[in-house]
């Protein structure tokens, strides 16, 4: 029997395993059913409030009764099809940036790049649209606005940042190492206040930015010091012959960088480059201190809400789970992105 | 200057730090002329042919490429860059690219020809150094020898007027030597110009028409191999033969 097989050889090849083995063995079947009871079987997911939880378990029915500013905060019932509409058509913007083997990726890629106007026009309003403020934005919509578009927006950012850290034109260079070294040597809640509070100040009368871009100017400037440091040691690991072959070849700077330097700097920084998107993705709960409520902050709010006061674990958990999602996206994208890359002798590629 | 000169050299010295590795070299390279390089280690021989496509730049002296003189000029490098292969020691492809890719990428993006001729200039590069039936494979799925071949190909690809040869069969396992150096023969004999940095005695014999000797930083002699071989003029010249024969 191969099962038993598989037990035999795996749990018990040896008495020390065979101990080890009975005693997670025993560790899980008494946590398990337990949590499980809380979580399903026990839990109420209906309720008024939190007296009618009457159950030993969880009392999701918070989570239920929040789910729409969770999700879209405060903005407008009767305007939140525009909310959706950005939700529907994120995969679809960013599909054809993470696979290169989708079809129609070429059409796909004009759509991504529309995609951001797209967001901003639909949230936001403009011609044809009534304009909703960004103190209505709140939730998931908050931290993905934040979070994706600090990412993405600082990623471009952070190669020339990297690039211009390793430049011999000593202008570009002090610029790169003083705006790096700067933004790297404060914490992400000074920037967010000083976006907040200061940056109104140096910009020119009648201009007023909105608090979230604001904050979305912070948390990207922020990402994009950080990244340029990775990359920057991606671009220090490649050997010197990569260059001057590319050089012999007649390659300018420009095309030796996006043709043969960067693919493979890249390439070896993604494990890292994704360890600062999920730490900048998770740091954008940050905001709640400039007055943003994000999905932290609506839970907060939840939770000060005397319907549904003292159910802090249920609403962390909530908030915990929808972080855990998105990170752990990343983190297997990034897996499948390091296998696809790589072209060694082991390499399964193709 | 002749006329026929694609490489000439006049007076160069270049130093790193304090110290000077080219004492103000003089050479000057015909067309079609094979010039094989040799001396000891750190006698300035890979440095000089480097400075021929300006991986190297050099401080004091003038060089002209083919009737492009290397200054600061980044207009003149790129021109002269176009012009002149290089392969190393260590091969260089790029690992992220097919050995087909490595090979159209030059003249896809620096000569902006068409994909199509590019890759089919590419395929008869490659079956020319025998590697044609490994053109989708990346270059660490390859030997060192079929690395080396590739690495040629790639060079080839932009139809340079000069090919420069930094050492490249030193990094190779002896086995695999032939097969590179015999590629090399045939492109000789095709009438490249070629500089070639190596220790193979045998292959400078067959193939060169002079061999510029090197020592800390000048050039020592330069001669047709019968000469130098059977002839040298310096102590230093019979003692490094002595050494290596």
């Amino acid at each position: 029997m191969y099962s038993f097989n598989w037990i035999k050889q795996n749990l018990f090849s040896s008495w020390l395993n065979s101990i080890v083995s009975i005693v997670l063995i025993y560790f899980l079947a008494s946590i398990i059913p337990p949590l499980l009871d809380w979580f399903i079987f026990e839990a109420t997911f209906v309720a008024d409030d939190r007296t009618g939880c009457t159950t030993d378990g969880a009392c999701w029915a918070v989570v239920g009764a929040r789910f729409y500013q969770f999700m879209y905060g405060f903005y407008p019932t009767e305007e939140v099809w525009r909310v959706n509409l950005v939700y529907t058509m994120l995969p679809f913007g960013i599909a054809p940036l993470l696979w290169d083997k989708i079809p129609f990726r070429k059409q796909f890629l004009f759509f991504s790049m529309a995609y951001p106007f797209l967001v901003f026009f639909l949230l936001y309003g403009g011609p044809g649209l009534s304009s909703v403020a960004s103190n209505k934005w709140g939730g998931l919509l908050v931290t993905l606005f934040l979070g994706l578009g600090g990412i993405l927006i600082a990623f471009p950012l952070s190669i020339f940042l990297a690039l211009g850290r390793r430049s011999k034109m000593p202008a570009i260079l002090t610029l790169c190492i003083v705006f790096i070294e700067f933004i790297r040597g404060v914490p992400l809640i000074t920037l967010l206040f000083f976006g907040n509070i200061m940056l109104p100040l140096f910009l020119p009368e009648g201009i007023n930015l909105d608090t979230i871009i604001r904050a979305l100017v912070a948390v990207t400037i922020f990402q994009a010091a950080y990244g340029a440091e990775v990359i920057r040691g991606g671009l220090q690991a490649m050997p010197k012959g990569q260059y001057e072959a590319a050089q012999a070849l007649g390659l300018s700077y420009w095309q030796m960088n996006y043709k043969i330097i960067l693919p493979q700097a890249l390439k070896i920084t993604i494990p890292a480059l994704v360890n600062t998107a999920i730490g900048l993705f998770k740091d954008t709960s940050l905001v709640l201190l400039i007055g943003l409520l994000d999905l932290l902050g609506i839970g907060r709010a939840a939770l000060a809400d005397t319907k549904w006061m003292a159910l802090h674990v249920e609403v962390y958990v909530f908030i915990a789970g929808i972080f855990f999602i998105f990170c752990f996206g990343f983190s297997r994208y990034s897996l499948y992105l390091e296998r696809k890359l790589n072209t060694d002798n082991n390499g399964e590629n193709k | 200057m002749n006329q026929d000169s694609i490489i000439y050299f006049e007076n160069v010295s270049k130093w790193f730090g304090d110290f000077q590795v080219l004492k103000g070299i003089n050479l000057e390279v015909n067309k079609g002329e094979k010039i094989v390089v040799c001396g000891p280690s750190g006698s300035g021989k890979s440095t000089m042919i480097r400075c021929i496509n300006r991986l190297e730049e050099h401080q004091e002296g003038k060089i002209i490429v083919d009737g492009t003189e290397l200054t600061g000029n980044v207009k003149n490098i790129d021109t002269v860059r176009r012009e002149v292969g290089m392969v190393f020691q260590q091969f260089n492809l790029f690992p992220h690219l097919s050995i087909l890719d490595n090979c159209t990428l030059a003249p896809i993006w620096v000569r902006k020809m068409p994909k199509a001729d590019a890759t089919e200039l590419a395929m008869q590069y490659l079956k020319r150094v025998q590697i044609e039936d490994q053109v989708h494979k990346f270059p660490n799925q390859l030997s060192g020898g079929q690395q080396q071949r590739a690495a040629i190909a790639r060079a080839l690809c932009m139809q340079p007027r000069l090919m420069l040869f930094d050492e490249p069969t030193s990094a190779l396992d002896p086995e695999m030597i032939k097969e590179v150096l015999d590629v090399m023969i045939g492109l000789a004999q095709d009438g490249m110009t070629m500089l070639v940095v190596t220790h193979e005695m045998g292959f400078a014999k067959e193939v060169a028409d002079r061999i510029v000797f090197m020592d800390e930083g000048q050039i020592v002699e330069a001669k047709a191999p019968k000469e130098f071989f059977e002839n040298p003029d310096s102590e230093r010249t019979k003692l490094f033969l002595s050494q290596i024969l």
